[in-house]
Parts: structure tokens; sequence; C-alpha cells
């Protein structure tokens, strides 16, 4: 088993005035081994925080994480980390960045090297393991990032919104890239997103998140991830049903945000 | 049809008189100042002219040598300086000891201040226990130290070693540990997930993280060790620049003393260039995280 299990999850964070927040409130998470699953919700429902407590990096108010019926307490390679930007070391090249797990491990360096020239075949970066990631343009990046964290075959990866900031052709084409080292890994993936179309293409499963405590709202059984290998991305994002389910998680999110403003609005003075 | 065919270039692009290929294309000028032309033209104008204005000032023999000396005899001085020497040690040899000097502060203050800032920024007991003498010690200038380490240590090398030692001694401390403090998070995170340890992460993401900073530290640490140790050897040395102007001065000699001052200036300048060659070289990641 190498799924992982968000126990009833909550997170209260106390403000420097002393006001608490409540990110999480009561949220259950259970990821099966090998299940992609996409997590969205409007900025403040508390996904990162979710992805946060999962990767070990914040300890929650209540509940656990549990992996292989053992509590996470901290970061650990078992989980691996896609973040959205500025997560590579700039001062080391692409083959060294993505060599950098095996590395720490201590790994043979024949071995390292041959699985680094590996990935960067699997990712499209074969000619440019020598160059400084800095010179590289965003969607490349990511594929360095992603291929760092293949590198130390993690059981889980952990995605930060880690396409949030790239150009439209660039994403798609990425997401493309996501499904494919999904399907051929048989890792466990869990995507946060900003992106209706990137939640409903990328996961078997889609988790819709609410604000103000955050929580799970709705979750989706959802056929596309699946179809994703064999059909194009665009037949898909094109065909009825995925406009139908497109459609109703937008106005769900519509409904959210709306309710937001309104109540803010009722907080103003009149 | 365009006017310009050809890309501008030629003496008069260089000497800023003309707009060059970036310049001509902004119609925005005042306020931009990237659009603003070298000047270069002016700085050699200058230069001319201050040079222009001090030939005829000794031709027409207006110049008292004991306030500044004629071009001259200017000339003269350095020849006698590189063949002689001043005071039985050559000119190179005054400027030798001064930069060994400078040198061997700045190494010293890095080897102790950098570790030094590491552990204040990552360790609280570390931040606690320096915390008070690195923020007492900040605002001192190093001269006024020199009476306190005459006492201590006389006036031999060990005492101006020392004193440059402290004068760079907290210039790397705060550099290192405001290095530390600027670690994006999730450098440090994708780090731990990539399942390196705590000295690991010191070493592969803290450190080189840190030294765009501790480099910028080492530039403004060499540029106030060179300041301090001139005037350190102007209080006490018998080699080195500061000494060779100050002795100059008593035997007014006011034309070693000019052309002291000018060695001072100049070596100043290449240290900082120097740093910024290096600079480049060794952290072509600077500013591109």
């Amino acid at each position: 088993m190498s799924g992982i299990v968000a126990d009833k999850i909550s997170m209260v964070f106390t403000l420097p005035n002393g006001d608490q927040v409540h990110a999480l409130n009561n949220v259950h998470l259970d990821v099966r081994d090998g299940e992609i699953i996409s997590v969205l919700g409007p900025s403040g429902c508390g996904k990162t925080t979710l992805l946060n407590i999962i990767a070990g990096f914040l300890r929650p108010t209540s509940g656990r994480v549990m992996r292989e019926g053992k509590e996470v307490t901290k970061p650990g390679p078992d989980r691996g980390m896609v973040f959205q930007q500025g997560a590579l070391f700039e001062w080391m090249t692409v083959e060294k960045n993505i060599a950098f797990g095996p590395k720490m491990a201590g790994k043979r360096a024949a071995e390292t090297r041959r699985k680094v020239d590996e990935l960067l075949q699997i990712v499209g970066l074969q000619d440019f393991g020598k160059k400084p990631v800095y010179q590289l343009s965003g969607g490349m990046q990511q594929r360095v990032a992603l291929a760092r964290c293949l590198a130390n075959d993690p059981d889980v990866i952990l995605m930060d919104e880690p396409l949030g900031a790239l150009d439209a052709l660039t994403r798609e084409k990425m997401q493309s890239l996501v499904l494919k080292l999904w399907k051929e890994t048989g890792k466990t993936i869990i995507l946060i997103t900003h992106s209706v179309e990137e939640a409903l293409f990328l996961g078997e499963r889609l988790i819709v998140m609410a604000p103000r405590p955050g929580r799970i709202l709705r979750e989706y059984q959802l056929p596309f991830a699946d179809r994703g290998l064999v059909e194009s991305p665009r037949q898909i994002k094109a065909s009825p049903e995925f406009v139908q389910t497109r459609e109703e998680v937008l106005s769900l999110i519509w409904e959210m945000e709306e309710e937001i403003m309104g109540n803010e609005k009722e907080l103003e003075p009149a | 049809m365009s006017k310009h065919h050809t890309p501008p270039s030629g003496l008069s692009v260089w000497l800023g008189l003309k707009d060059n290929v970036f310049t001509q294309q902004k119609t925005v000028r005042f306020g931009d100042a990237s659009a603003v032309n070298s000047g270069r033209f002016y700085s050699i104008l200058t230069v001319v002219l201050l040079l222009a204005a001090w030939g005829i000032a000794s031709a027409l023999g207006m110049l008292e040598s004991f306030y500044w000396p004629s071009i001259n005899a200017t000339l003269a001085r350095i020849s006698k300086l590189l063949s002689e020497g001043f005071r039985n040690v050559a000119l190179c040899d005054h400027i030798g000891i001064s930069v060994f000097r400078v040198l061997a502060g700045v190494v010293l203050g890095a080897a102790v201040g950098v570790p030094l800032g590491l552990a204040m920024g990552l360790s609280s007991i570390a931040r606690g226990l320096f915390d008070p003498i690195v923020e007492f010690m900040r605002p001192i200038p190093p001269l006024a130290l020199i009476p306190l380490i005459i006492l201590w240590f006389g006036i031999d090398e060990t005492a101006k070693i020392f004193l440059l030692f402290l004068a760079s001694l907290f210039i790397m401390t705060l550099a290192a540990r405001s290095g530390v403090n600027s670690v994006k998070i999730s450098k440090v995170h994708a780090a731990y997930s990539l399942g390196a340890s705590r000295l690991q992460i010191l070493f592969h993401v803290i450190l080189p993280n840190a030294l765009p900073e501790i480099f910028t530290g080492l530039r403004t640490a060499m540029g106030v060790c060179w300041g301090t140790v001139v005037a350190a050897e102007l209080v006490a040395a018998d080699k080195g620049v500061g000494s060779m102007i100050m002795i100059a001065k008593n035997f007014l000699q006011t034309d070693t003393v000019v052309i002291g001052i000018f060695v001072i200036g100049l070596i100043g300048y290449t240290i900082e260039l120097g740093m910024r060659y290096l600079e480049r070289l060794l952290i072509p990641w600077q500013g591109k995280g």
C-alpha cells in the first residue's frame, strides 16, 4: 500500500493580532495507491495548507496524515513535491538538479548518471543537461522539477500548482506529460490547481474545496484521465461530457465566489 | 523608409555624442535613466581640462610646492619612487604590504564571520548569544578601536591585521546572516522532500543561496578595510601607502603625498573592479532565482 490518508485534518492559524483563521476544518481525504486526484478551490480554501500538511511541512492542529500505517510527522523522500516555480537550485545545472535526491542518498554515481539520462529523455530535455536552470524557459524548468522529483522514485507525488505560471500552450503540453508520467510510473499523485479544466483533465477524482473554513465541498469521479492516454487532449476537452462537467464545477465555484463577495458586501458599512 | 539602414556605430557613439542602437529607439528621454547616453566625451573632457589646468599652472610657476606640486616635480618624483622607493622601501612594497593587510583581514573576517552569520541565521542559541555583540559592535567605526588595539598588540603587524579582521568580521557576519534569511522556503522544502539531511541542506542549499549576499559583503568589507588600513597606517606604521604619505608629510614632500593619494584611489578602484569581475565569474546565477 502506498496510498495516503489525511485523517480528519483541522488547521487553525493564529494571526499576530490574536485572530484565528480556520484554514482547514475536519478534512478527510483517502487517496488510493496509484490514484491521481486533483484538488480545486477558490483562494483561501486551504488547499495548499492541506498539501503542506501531507508533505509534512506543517503540523495540523488536529487530525493526522497516515502512510503505510505510520503517521507522517516530517517531510521525507517517499513524498516528492513539485512546486509552482522557483524551487529549483539555480546554482546547479539541469543534470545536477535532477541528480540531487540520489546524490544526497549516496547512490552510486554511475547508477545516478543512467537515471538522469533516462529522465532527461522522458521529459524531453536530453540536449539541456549541462545548462544552468536559469537559462531555461518556465515550461522547461517545470520539466526539470518533475524529473528531479521522479529521480528519487517517491511513492507519492504532491504537486502545488506546478503548471500555474505557464502560458496556455505550454500548460496543455505539460498536462499531457503529467498524465503520461502518471500512467507509466503508477505513482500516487495529488495535484493542487486553480484551473477547472486542468483539474478535470488530470484527476481520476476531483475534490472541490470551499473556504472559511477550508473544507471539502464535493467530490467527483472522472473518466477523463484514463481517456487522456488514448484520445487527444483537445478531443477530450471539447467532448460534451467534459464541457458539461466543467460548467457544473465552474458554476459551483462561482456560487462560492458570489457568496464570499456577498458576505463581504454585507460587512461593509452602509 | 527608415532613416537608419545601419546600426549607429563609431567613435561618436562610443563617446556618447550620438545615440546608440538602444537609445535611438527611445522617445521618452528625460526621466528614463537607460535612455541617457554614456557621456564619455565629457568624462574625457573633465580629465583633460584638469590635467591642462595643472600643466598650465605648473608652467606659469603658479604652484607653491608646499601646497601642491608642479606636474614636472610630480613626474620626477614618480620615477624616483619607482627606481629608489621611499625610505629604502620600494613603492610596490608599500602598496604590497597595505594590500596584504587588507586581504589578510578580509579573509580572516570572512573565515569567522560567515560561519557565525550562518549559525545566527539558523539557530536561536547562536542568534541569542552573538546578537548583543554584533549589534553593539556594528555602529562603531573600526578607527575608534585603534587606541585600544595599540594598547593590546603594540604597533606591529598583528595589531593592523586584527583591526582589519574586526572591521570585516561584522560586515561578513551580517551578510551571511541575511543570506540565510533570503533563502526561499520552497527550495528548503524541496530539498527535505528529496531526502536531504540538515547538513546537506546547509552545504547544498543554504550556503550557495547565501553566496550572492556573502559576496556583496566581501565587496563592502574590501572597501571598508582599504579605507581602514590607510587610516591605520597614518596613525602607526613604517610601511604601507598610508604611512608613506604620513612620513612624506613630515618631510614636507607634498608631491609624494599627492602621489600616495592617487595610488590609494587607484587601488581602491582596482579592488572594486576585481571583485565585480569575480562576482560575475563565481556567481553567474545572481538575481536569477
